[in-house]
């Protein structure tokens, strides 16, 4: 494992899109982060069961989604196109499901990389089925043993990029959140967080180097995400949301200490943090995903890509065709544009990146923590720190600063019933202890701790 | 007499510590449980429900009010069964099999029992069986159903049939919620109520019971 104790990008103006300080290149010659934008195409199944009786019309599904994407990407002359298969729950608890299911996708973009040179990788991102226990198993039990299973099968039949929508902290996280309680989601993510990040992605490092693939990177997703939805939902402040946020790139850099080299995953809205502090590339979603959640980064989003997703879209017939299909299509448009504007040239790049942010920073204070200043700042504060909960409480505590001086000057808006949130915020993480064991008791007598299993975390 | 406005506002704000004072004070000075549920207590957890609609509370409101309210009716709660007053209807709620998602089923928890609805939180990953099971054994009129995958909504109809099957459909109210339903398809599968939101929850259930 090793740190990262300052930043691979120290101007704004070097964090945007197509452009990491260590792109990736895959078997089939795709560089991310090497000067061009790639598309990224996710999907899932319509409503239906999926048992062993339904496994022939699953089979069937996903070869339909993998032939019409790699056809419309061919037919749009994309110059690449990365596809992530983003298992369901019975998938990873049946490994061989999930294992043959990656087979059926690779195979389709081989015959097409054979027939018309399209360039492709497979993004395999199992759940997290720990928490299918309540309290969920974090390093023992079926529901583990089945998920390291599933990973390993799908690197071996050729998934090179290994990813998941981890789930540790989360038992304290979700409470955290409809109590705004910034103390708990500072204690989900960067004490337990990161601990099952340190495991977790140890342990999917050595099967990615059993079968010479790439760990690609985690997500926040269940933390930043759920935030955000909640907030769009009006459930919740955007301005703890926000917070929220910041915090969570504490916790899914451990990922990347840990081995993991990018693309990091589509979901991670925090990605902008992380590509600055580890110079690796990132895959976001942005507007293109609206059709699994709203959100209000829906531009933004794209300005430090080096993939462009769309979450996931379920496989239904929509009137220009089958919903994947005609999302390959807005993606590969999408990247058009951004891979011209490289093309270009800095300046031109730099201005197209410029509409992106300001379409959306100043209206919502979870768009502004992540414009390329905001997220370099945060950044830094996160690197400066000695240990996560240091850098938790500094990436929280910038945060706030950030969202306090824009709205000041006229920059941001934010709602009045919001301001208030930025005092109580400020004032709870200031009351964080800085030692971490001193803060670990605190909260081990206010969290429930029937809800996690305790030694699990190593606390 | 005692002021009560003091206990409306005490839940009002979320202050379960007050609500709960106050509420011992009033039954020791002899004033009728149901009196304080009806006048003053429901009350109050409407107007916390109406802010909460019109966004002027944002759910840790909600959720402390809620706290507040549940607080002080497990004071009273044994009273009023004593004198014979109707108990209130006993909801399970549950993310059905194959679903994580709890958020929402949370939020629908913590709504009913605010709106005083005795709640059992039966988790995630519900099969259809313990959903039986909550009518059978643990006596729930009402089952609050939860999904959040278009790949989990099946498990809604199956358990409206293992309902079925096990000759209890009749004796229950079936609610169904979750970013994939609509009304069309709670009709489809002959549920009894649906919400949009956690926020519609308590409607949904008091509008199902009749």
């Amino acid at each position: 494992m090793s740190r990262f104790t300052s930043l691979a990008i120290n101007h704004p103006d070097d964090l945007r899109f197509g452009v990491s300080p260590k792109p990736l290149t895959t078997r089939h010659g795709l560089t991310i982060g090497g000067g061009m934008v790639y598309p990224e195409i996710n999907f899932t199944l319509p409503p239906m069961f999926v048992d062993e009786n339904t496994m022939p019309e699953v089979r069937g599904q996903y070869q339909q989604i993998i032939t019409g994407a790699v056809r419309r990407a061919v037919e749009l002359e994309a110059p690449g196109l990365v596809v992530e298969f983003e298992t369901l729950p019975p998938m990873t608890e049946n490994p061989a499901w999930g294992i043959e299911l990656t087979r059926i996708l690779l195979d389709a973009m081989e015959a097409a990389h054979a027939k018309h040179g399209l360039k492709s990788v497979l993004r395999i991102t199992p759940n997290d089925t720990r928490e299918m226990d309540r309290p969920p198993r974090m390093r023992s039990g079926r529901f583990y043993e089945a998920m390291l299973q599933t990973f390993d099968g799908c690197a071996a039949a050729g998934a090179e990029l290994l990813s998941i929508e981890s789930v540790g902290g989360k038992e304290i996280h979700d409470e955290a959140l409809m109590m705004c309680d910034i103390r708990s989601v500072v204690f989900a993510l960067c004490i337990l967080g990161v601990r099952d990040m340190r495991f977790l992605w140890t342990e999917l490092n050595q099967i990615a180097r059993k079968h010479g693939v790439h760990c690609a990177g985690d997500t926040a997703c269940g933390f930043g995400n759920t935030a955000m939805v909640l907030a769009e939902q009006k459930m919740i402040p955007r301005v703890f949301a926000a917070v929220v946020r910041a915090v969570s790139a504490v916790r899914t850099l451990v990922g990347y200490e840990c081995g993991a080299v990018g693309p990091g995953k589509d979901c991670g809205y925090e990605n902008p943090i992380l590509k600055a502090i580890t110079g690796f590339p990132m895959a976001m979603e942005g507007k293109t995903a609206a059709c699994a959640h709203l959100s209000p980064l829906g531009n933004i989003a794209a300005a430090a890509c080096d993939t462009w997703s769309n979450e996931s879209v379920q496989n239904i017939k929509l009137l220009g065709g089958m919903a994947p299909t005609v999302y390959v299509e807005q993606l590969i448009y999408d990247c058009r544009l951004m891979n011209l504007a490289l093309a270009d040239g800095r300046d031109a790049a730099l201005l197209y990146r410029k509409w992106m942010v300001n379409s959306d920073a100043p209206l919502d204070p979870q768009a502004y923590v992540l414009t390329p200043e905001s997220s370099l700042a945060i950044a830094q504060a996160i690197v400066q720190a000695p240990t996560p909960l240091a850098a938790g409480r500094a990436a929280a505590l910038t945060a706030v600063r950030l969202l306090r001086e824009a709205h000041r000057e006229g920059r941001l808006k934010i709602h009045p019933r919001e301001l208030p949130w930025l005092d109580r915020i400020q004032e709870s993480v200031e009351s964080i202890p800085t030692n971490e064991s001193d803060f670990i008791n605190e909260m081990m007598g206010q969290v429930d701790t029937t809800k996690f299993v305790v030694a699990d975390y190593q606390l | 007499m005692q002021d009560l406005k003091p206990l409306h506002n005490a839940i009002l704000t979320g202050d379960a510590k007050t609500a709960k004072a106050i509420t011992e004070k009033a039954l020791a000075d002899g004033i009728e449980p149901i009196i304080l549920v009806q006048d003053h207590m429901m009350p109050a957890m409407a107007e916390v429900g109406r802010r909460f609609e019109c966004n002027e509370y944002f759910v840790p409101e909600l959720l402390l009010a809620g706290r507040a309210m549940k607080g002080a009716l497990e004071l009273i709660r044994p009273r009023l069964t004593a004198s014979g007053a109707k108990p209130t209807a006993r909801v399970a709620v549950g993310t059905v099999k194959g679903d994580l998602h709890d958020i929402g089923k949370n939020l629908v928890a913590a709504m009913l029992e605010g709106g005083g609805y005795e709640v059992i939180d039966l988790g995630v990953n519900v099969t259809p069986e313990q959903f039986v099971a909550a009518v059978k054994e643990k006596g729930a009129q009402i089952l609050a159903l939860s999904a959040l995958l278009t790949t989990t909504m099946p498990a809604m109809k199956t358990t409206m049939d293992a309902l079925q099957s096990a000759g209890v459909r009749q004796q229950v109210k079936v609610l169904v919620g979750g970013a994939p339903i609509t009304q069309k398809y709670a009709d489809e599968i002959g549920a009894d109520g649906f919400s949009e939101s956690a926020a519609g929850a308590v409607s949904a259930a008091k509008k199902a019971l009749g």
